[in-house]
């Protein structure tokens, strides 16, 4: 970087280039928001889904699992759990879980869940499985 | 030092020190947890350990950017701090927050702590990284603005260099992206699409402002270089930075059910990100090349160079090695992503950070460099620390590389627990590298105190 390119050319390329590219960014994070109704299957958000969906925050769910691969790799994807488990499955496997844990393996909490937060989880998590995310995982074990 | 102020900075960075054994503590935990999987349980489940160890993580880097924010500006602005009271204040609210957050998520469980501390009011908590509960958002963003306020109306009264003015628009930026964690639609795709604003672009973004401007900083000083030559570079490498790193935030909008175009540009712009990371290090090396002077903090030069290095490494080849679409479909959410994770944080800002400390630790306490004593051990730490890292990496990328095959492309695909089972061995390899990482922290903190002939402060 010799004498003909100045400080102050740098500077503005910086400023330039950074409202350039962030300006594109909203451009096309607006168009984003213009297509997703198709995808995200918002019209099957229910009380229920919403309820389902706090569960899941307020038990730190991501802390172990990963759900549409973002989380905690410590425990299975459960944006296609539905898929492997079906409701009722999904419902007996966080039932089931022992206070203590398993004896030498990765154990989940029990969250003693009423029946009706189970109805919730199961609905929040039916609607992630149904979001159009481009066809992940690659298979059912995700 | 030059500015009688810059001494807030010290609290800072021991607070930091502090919150990184604590992190490292931590990951120790969760490595185990790994193979030994009832470890702990059910008194630490992983889920708690883990939002410790990246809470950790957080806060200290927090901690390092300010203390090297309140040492940096006062000496480029060539005035006193705005307002030290202000910044020892923000110091205290900081640390007592921090600690009785990681005290909740220690002593009760998490759905309780959310009931205690409203989150019925706004739902922001349970969302990776962004776990703290209200009160410490709502803390996270007085002491952000209070520090933003004291260090702006500390340059308005003196000088604004280009380094400082980098550093502040990081900062700034940190505090904005930041609101992004108080935003939680009901929709988990828009909930995801927003997480990302806060998490993407302060790593791969804004934080990249700092971790440059604090990098240039320490150059000026060690190497003697001519400002104009350093600053020339600081432009270029941050422009880099953000006209990849604004769109880039695309490489995680591939499968959350976002339209598919993201593929095209999420791929493209994130394979640049790595050109800013190996400007970085080029620029380093190249100004301790052409150094004017011999500046006795030998160990504050090693970790400049190393950041640049191990930033280029951790970020930009880890990073680009899952980064591509057609990849990223079978690597989205494995160890692969946990290994990037992993060098990327250390290389870039436990590094830079470290750095800064390096330099500025020894100033605070009254002199231009550490005995040759202190330095030896500090190097011993740098290698440690950094060879362990590097082999917890690569220990992470072959469990990666093999829970990808047994879980995602074999012609009989594996449960992940199964799949998991299989590469027990190359977790039991990243806890033993990780405990090596352990002994170098001692190494590290050792050097703090074991005295010497000293060179005197200028």
């Amino acid at each position: 970087m010799s004498g003909a390119f100045t400080k102050s050319m740098a500077r503005n390329i910086f400023y330039g280039g950074t409202v350039f590219f962030f300006l594109l960014f909203l451009a096309l994070s607006f168009d984003t928001h213009s297509q997703l109704p198709k995808r995200d299957m918002r019209q099957n958000i229910t009380p229920q889904v919403i309820e389902g969906k706090k569960l899941w925050e307020v038990n730190n769910c991501i802390g172990c699992h990963t759900l549409m691969g973002e989380g905690a790799y410590f425990a299975p994807e459960l944006g296609n759990v539905i898929v492997r488990y079906g409701d009722e499955g999904v419902k007996a496997f966080i039932k089931s879980r022992p206070k203590d844990g398993i004896p030498g393996r990765r154990s989940m909490p029990q969250f003693n869940f009423t029946d009706e937060q189970l109805n919730a989880i199961v609905a929040f998590l039916k609607h992630v499985n149904s979001i159009n995310d481009a066809n992940w995982p690659p298979n059912d074990q995700g | 030092m030059q500015f009688k102020s810059q001494a807030v900075a010290k609290p800072y960075f021991i607070a930091a020190i502090g919150l990184f054994v604590g992190q490292i503590l931590f990951g120790l935990i969760l490595g185990l947890q790994y193979v030994l999987g009832d470890f702990l349980f059910p008194a630490i489940p992983f889920n708690v350990a883990r939002m410790v160890h990246t809470n950790l993580l957080i806060v200290w880097l927090l901690f390092g950017f300010m203390g090297g924010a309140y040492f940096m500006i006062p000496e480029e602005s060539e005035t006193e701090l705005f307002s030290p009271k202000l910044a020892l204040a923000m110091f205290w609210i900081f640390l007592v927050a921090g600690a009785l957050t990681i005290v909740g998520y220690l002593t009760v469980p998490y759905a309780t702590l959310a009931a205690m501390t409203g989150n019925n009011l706004i739902e922001t908590m349970g969302r990776e990284f962004l776990e703290q509960p209200l009160p410490t958002k709502l803390g996270i963003v007085v002491v952000a603005l209070a520090f933003l306020f004291n260090l702006t109306m500390t340059m308005l009264k003196g000088k604004k260099t280009a380094i400082a003015m980098v550093l502040m628009i990081g900062l700034w930026g940190l505090a904005v992206f930041f609101l992004f964690s108080f935003y939680n639609p009901v929709n988990v795709v828009l909930d995801k699409f927003f997480w990302w604003w806060t998490v993407h672009l302060w790593v791969e973004g804004v934080w990249e402002l700092i971790l440059g401007s604090f990098l240039a900083f320490v150059l000026i000083k060690t190497t003697g270089v001519d400002r104009e030559v350093i600053e020339k570079w600081l432009y270029v490498i941050v422009t880099l930075t953000l006209i990849s790193g604004i769109i880039g935030t695309g490489h995680h909008y591939f499968w959350i059910g976002t339209p598919e175009y993201w593929q095209w540009w999420g791929s493209i712009f994130s394979a640049l990100e790595p050109i800013p990371f190996f400007g970085m290090t080029v620029f380093a090396f190249n100004m301790v090349n052409r150094r004017r002077r011999e500046h006795p903090n030998k160990a504050a030069v090693l970790w400049a160079l190393g950041t640049g290095v191990m930033s280029f490494l951790g970020a930009g080849v880890w990073g680009f090695l899952h980064t591509l679409a057609p990849v990223n479909y079978y690597t989205h959410g494995t160890q692969i992503t946990a290994a990037h994770g992993h060098m990327a944080f250390y290389g870039a800002y436990a590094m830079v950070n470290l750095m800064m400390i390096s330099y500025a630790m020894p100033i605070l306490r009254g002199r231009a460099a550490n005995s040759n004593k202190s330095q030896v051990l500090e190097m011993w730490s740098f290698w440690l620390m950094t060879i362990a890292m590097v082999f917890i990496t690569l220990f992470l990328t072959a469990a990666g590389i093999l829970q990808v095959w047994l879980q995602r492309v074999s012609d009989t695909p594996l449960p992940f627990m199964v799949a998991q089972e299989k590469i027990q061995l190359f977790y039991w390899m990243r806890e033993w590298a990780g405990v090596a990482f352990l002994i170098g922290l001692i190494v590290y903190i050792t050097s703090f105190f074991v005295g010497g002939e000293e060179e005197k402060a200028k």
